[in-house]
């Protein structure tokens, strides 16, 4: 018998580590030729491994999160054939270091939306469940004195104890729990605490959102905008669009606003690489728009806004945000954006604290829309009103100037001819 | 007399009432407790002490009349004894009046103010007492009824004369030649076990099929074969139909019908206690009855608001410990603590020759209230300890649920193990599971092993058996 080794494959251009995120395999399984050993992520990708060979699994060189070296051992295989020297596989250990949390040239995630509820493994039965209708608490007298003291109902803690006895220990997580009756709702309050390793895309998302939170002074600002008029508009266009053509949201108004917002006020459409503390204003327009995915949050990139019109925005935006709900979004349209919309849509709420997408300087988040009573200085008038939450790096755009790219798209957006109006 | 005013007021002074009395003096409370006759109540006086007194006196001379008569296995011969029953009835009220004395120091220690006379209600918070000197007003803030229960008579044979109930029994100065004793119960047969040991000759009747009715079969076999070896004869399903005409016999008819006439020089009268709700004004407070009892809540507290009972006036099981418990509960909740009755087992205790105990459900008890069960007994015949006192009738037996061995019942049968009761009522409050019991180190060598046993028993995996 011989041992095979399989080394980390090269996973992608320029990509010289990557991190672990699934094991398909254990030691002692047997796999097949072609059989997945496991999956790794990149930057953008996640890879799967196949076994280049029939055998036995020997040694699993990382653990799920560990970053791995391309290159390194992955997998030690028991395999069929003539002993080979043992020398001609490395055995060092993979090179497992934390990554470490430096911005990269590509950012990736931005805003912040609600955290994604990791898989969770089946509920593990609770000792202390919900005693049957009508059986009695089961308590030793010094716990049934002390129950009668502090004026607790037996009948409503969950006893831990052998046969559901109930416990000094079980009336003082009933008294910590706050006294909560989950007998009259039927559930039981539950105890344990469930590890999720935080790995993958995940991890990603939480080391961006640290480097932007801690190294980003924020600033956010929310104003009001009405959207009478817009949402008329739109209505109009859709009823008249070509077939061919998307529909029209919100967004494609909202990202040509900006691009004649930005016209103004360059500053705000850039890069900030606060390393060499250099700020470039890019003269393209990408827009990196958030979208929820069933992997996390990513942000596809509508590049060269600047370019397009109503219609190739409502285009992008949607094969885009498909791509990326798919997982087949490349590389390239994940990456480079130099400003970000966040939007939720229904779920918008009044207002939100978005986060930047860094090396960026600003993100629009949209709030929901909805009608609200305006007053018009003689009348109430029912108006679709809709809040723009957007944050701005401090460090080199100012309250002034981001006040004033704001009220420049809520002007804008409040009378849309604008929009297409040259200037 | 000028009236007396007191925060809490007790209306007798057995062992409920001095109990709750000393325990109420002990939380402050200014408590005043009324006696009509000696503290201590039927338990000390007439009750529970002395007749364990007359048991052991004449388990010690039915020992040595045996040893006499050759019957000692142990090697032990002795002359032929004699007993003076009125010198054993003074040793017995000496007893009696070291504990009557005692409940009086407790009671003075305690600042409780005992008032001696029958206790009468005015209204729901004055009582009036007939004293020796007089006519003596109590106002109570609170007060709770211990009256207490006497022994009940059969209209077929009212005590007097040679009817007698346990109270003249347990003051006999001699040992009656022919004793019948009217009831099975727990009472009529210690009493009669105890007078046929110290050789009287003692017929029992029965108006229920079996003797101590309130036990199962298995628990009272040992003590039926014990009633025939003491030559005790058992009429069951008989009926005592009064005195035949000359007064010196008891007629009983039988279940077929058929009469008897049973000779008899005293006559006991045993067939239960009733509760002593007459003669002290419980129709000027008009309480809520039930049956012949007073109703009492979770707390002891009657239908009228500052009015508790405790004790046998309440209900079955007329014990003493039972009423122990609610008068200190009672004392508490009058002090302002938050208090209810939560007891899970009561233990009976029937000093039988062997003894029998009862803590929580039998078997047949268990399964009527709806459990599925696991059951199991443990044999004294197997216990060294048991063999060593000559004495390995009886047994023990564990009743738990089958599903999560949850002790419902423990119950045995033997000689001298009343003692074990505290460790079956313990077990029970506690809420031991069988697992419990098993896993619990029992010395060696002791009768509790059989405790032990019947436990692994019941887990299938007893080791001596």
């Amino acid at each position: 018998m011989a041992e095979h080794v399989i080394k980390l494959p090269d996973v992608g251009e320029g990509v010289a580590e990557a991190e672990l995120v699934e094991w398909n395999v254990k030691v002692g399984d047997v796999v097949r030729e072609d059989a997945t050993l496991g999956a790794v992520m990149t930057d953008k990708a996640t890879v799967e491994i196949p076994s280049p060979v029939e055998g036995e699994v020997l040694w699993l060189g990382a653990n799920v999160g560990d970053v791995i070296a391309v290159g390194s051992d992955l997998v030690r295989l028991k395999v069929a054939g003539e002993d080979r020297p043992a020398a001609a596989t490395p055995r060092q250990k993979p090179a497992t270091e934390q990554r470490r949390a430096e911005p990269t040239a590509s950012p990736r995630a931005a805003p912040a939306p609600p955290i994604p509820a990791a898989p969770k493994p089946p509920p593990r039965l609770l000792r202390g469940a919900p005693r049957p209708e009508g059986e009695k608490p089961l308590a030793a007298p010094a716990v049934r004195l002390r129950a009668r003291e502090t004026g607790i109902d037996l009948r409503q803690v969950p006893g831990t104890g052998p046969a559901g006895r109930i416990t000094h220990e079980d009336l003082d997580a009933f008294i910590a729990r706050g006294r909560t009756l989950w007998g009259r709702s039927g559930s039981p309050a539950r105890s344990g605490v469930e590890e999720v390793k935080i790995v993958g895309m995940r991890r990603r998302i939480a080391e961006r959102m640290a480097l932007a939170n801690a190294r980003i002074p924020h600033i956010t600002y929310v104003e009001e905008v009405d959207v009478t008029q817009l949402e008329e508009l739109r209505e109009t266009l859709n009823t008249e669009k070509r077939p061919d053509q998307e529909r029209l949201t919100l967004l494609p108004f909202l990202m040509r606003a900006i691009v004649r917002a930005i016209a103004d006020q360059p500053t705000i459409n850039a890069l900030f690489d606060d390393e060499a503390g250099i700020v470039r204003l890019h003269a393209a327009v990408h827009i990196g728009i958030a979208a929820q995915t069933p992997m996390g949050l990513m942000v596809p990139v509508v590049r060269h806004v600047e370019a397009l019109d109503l219609w190739g925005c409502a285009a992008e935006v949607k094969r885009l945000g498909e791509a990326a709900k798919a997982g087949t979004a490349t590389r390239d349209e994940l990456v480079g954006s130099t400003i970000t919309i966040t939007s939720l849509g229904a779920l918008g709420g009044i207002a939100s604290t978005p986060i930047i997408n860094p090396p960026e300087v600003a993100i629009v988040g949209v709030n929901k829309m909805m009608v609200r009573p305006v007053w018009n200085g003689m009348v109430f008038l029912p108006r679709k009103m809709m809040n723009l939450s957007s944050s701005f790096d401090h460090r080199v755009i100012d309250g002034w100037e981001a006040a004033r790219f704001i009220q420049r798209i809520k002007a804008l957006l409040e009378t849309p001819a604008l929009i297409f109006t040259d200037d | 007399m000028k009236d007396i005013t007191c925060r809490l007021l007790v209306i007798g002074a057995g062992p409920g009432g001095y109990v709750c009395a000393i325990r109420a003096g002990q939380l402050g409370i200014d408590t005043v407790v009324i006696e009509a006759e000696k503290l201590g109540g039927t338990c000390l006086n007439v009750g529970c002490i002395p007749s364990k007194a007359l048991i052991h006196a004449a388990e010690e001379f039915h020992k040595l009349v045996a040893i006499a008569a050759g019957k000692s296995a142990l090697g032990i011969s002795a002359g032929n004894p004699a007993l003076d029953l009125a010198k054993t009835v003074l040793w017995k009220e000496r007893i009696v009046g070291r504990l009557t004395t005692g409940v009086a120091a407790l009671l003075k220690k305690a600042g409780v103010k005992v008032v001696e006379g029958w206790a009468r209600f005015l209204d729901g918070k004055t009582v009036e007492v007939a004293t020796e000197i007089g006519r003596q007003v109590i106002r109570a803030e609170q007060v709770v009824i211990a009256t207490g229960s006497t022994a009940a008579e059969l209209p077929s044979l009212p005590f007097g004369g040679r009817v007698i109930s346990s109270t003249e029994a347990l003051a006999l100065r001699e040992v009656p030649g022919r004793l019948v004793v009217i009831g099975a119960g727990y009472i009529g047969l210690e009493l009669g076990m105890a007078l046929a040991k110290l050789g009287a000759a003692v017929t029992v009747v029965e108006a229920e099929p079996r003797i101590l009715p309130q036990y199962d079969g298995e628990l009272t076999r040992p003590v039926a074969q014990r009633l025939r070896a003491l030559g005790v004869e058992t009429l069951v399903g008989a009926k005592a139909k009064g005195l035949t005409a000359a007064g010196d016999a008891v007629v009983v008819e039988a279940s077929d019908g058929r009469t008897a006439t049973l000779a008899a020089d005293k006559v006991l009268v045993t067939v239960g206690r009733k509760p002593l709700t007459e003669g002290w004004g419980l129709d000027a407070i008009d309480l809520d009855r039930d049956g012949p009892f007073i109703r009492v809540d979770e707390t002891c507290r009657t239908s009228m608001r500052g009015i508790y009972a405790i004790g046998d006036v309440t209900g079955e099981p007329m014990l003493a410990h039972r009423a122990m418990a609610q008068g200190e509960m009672v004392a508490e909740l009058v002090a302002g603590e938050k208090r209810a009755w939560d007891k899970v087992a009561i233990p009976a205790i029937c000093f039988t020759d062997p003894e029998i105990v009862a803590v929580g459900f039998s078997p047949e008890e268990a399964k009527a209230a709806g459990h599925d069960i696991k059951t199991a007994q443990f044999p004294f015949q197997a216990n060294g300890r048991a063999m060593t006192l000559e004495n390995d009738a009886g047994f023990v037996r564990v009743v738990a649920r089958a599903d999560n061995h949850l002790l419902l019942g423990i119950q045995g049968v033997g000689a001298g193990i009343a003692e074990l009761s505290a460790s079956f009522s313990l077990a029970l409050e506690m809420r031991a599971r069988l697992e419990d019991v098993a896993q619990t180190i029992h010395a060696h060598p002791t009768q509790s092993e059989a405790l032990l046993e019947s436990a692994l028993r019941a887990l299938g995996h007893a080791i001596h058996a």
